[in-house]
């Protein structure tokens, strides 16, 4: 799907009448912001259902979600400065609420695994770090509707970018967040899978050594125990 | 500001897509080499469970003669 995308990104979509071939950077920066953002909200969901059901499944996606989308971002803030740097001349843009906006939300989200480390007990560490998804999930699109609302006067908005533009430009922007929507998706079912044949293999290592005490092998982790 | 010239745009455009497929290429090898450490994993218990089977039977024959 990806690799359709950025076919149709260098073969099928017309270069922007403003930016001229710079706006190719548009159709890999915008969806994977998006799909990131939209990330911390589906791990927001995520930690509220492990608070309510208390199952370490739920714990262990929204750690997952939350990770994918932390790599996202360091991509969004490098491909975004490339993009600023090129159109406006400066990396980044400090009077820009997006372009801030975003940091701040990276910055926050950057936290996650310090605070998961600093708590020991495991139980506490999985109910903290929800708490956290959600209060910071719940951040995002309300920091997201204070920049819309925001005056802008330099960062392109997406929806007026793509609702004015021809239907090639749409077409390819909307393949593009489909195949970085169907990457994310793979690369947390990829990551899950991982952390649980982990987790199985210490709980076996475990019974075999005829060990109960939980600590003993795994050590301290931010990651979950599922 | 005008739109870059195609060479002087083209870097850039480069350098950000490259930056996309380094980030996947460098979240997949950190993948693969704690892949590389779960099979070393399976190796080393499908041993430790070998060890006990041939120790078991040994025990047993012990026992009964005691």
């Amino acid at each position: 799907m990806l690799t359709t995308a950025f076919a149709l990104v260098f073969f099928y979509a017309p270069n922007d009448a403003d930016q001229g071939f710079i706006f190719k950077i548009f159709y890999v920066h915008v969806p994977m912001a998006i799909v990131a953002l939209v990330g911390f909200v589906v791990a927001a969901v995520f930690g509220a259902l492990h608070l309510r059901s208390q199952e370490s499944k739920w714990d262990m996606r929204s750690y997952v979600t939350i990770h994918i989308s932390v790599i996202l971002a360091v991509g969004v803030l490098i491909t975004g400065s490339i993009w600023a740097r090129a159109s406006w001349g400066h990396w980044f843009v400090w009077d820009e609420p997006m372009l801030v906006s975003f940091l701040i939300v990276f910055l926050l989200y950057a936290t996650y695994w310090p605070l998961r480390f600093s708590i020991e007990d495991k139980e506490k560490q999985s109910r903290y770090a929800s708490v956290f998804a959600i209060v910071a999930g719940a951040f995002v699109p309300l920091n997201f509707a204070a920049v819309r609302m925001a005056e802008s006067f330099t960062h392109p908005q997406t929806a007026t970018t793509t609702t004015s533009a021809p239907a090639s430009v749409t077409l390819t922007f909307l393949v593009a967040l489909a195949g970085m929507a169907l990457l994310f998706v793979t690369l947390c079912k990829y990551e899950m899978a991982s952390k649980h044949a982990t987790f199985r293999l210490r709980a076996l290592r475990r019974r075999l050594a005829g060990d109960d005490d939980e600590l003993s092998l795994t050590g301290r982790s931010a990651a979950p125990q599922s | 500001m005008p739109a870059l010239p195609l060479d002087e745009a083209g870097k850039y455009v480069a350098a950000a897509y490259l930056v996309f497929v380094a980030l996947l290429l460098i979240y997949v090898a950190i993948m693969a080499s704690k892949l590389s450490r779960i099979e070393r994993d399976v190796v080393e218990l499908a041993e430790l469970v070998d060890e006990r089977e041939q120790a078991a039977p040994q025990a047993r024959a012990k026992e009964t003669v005691a």
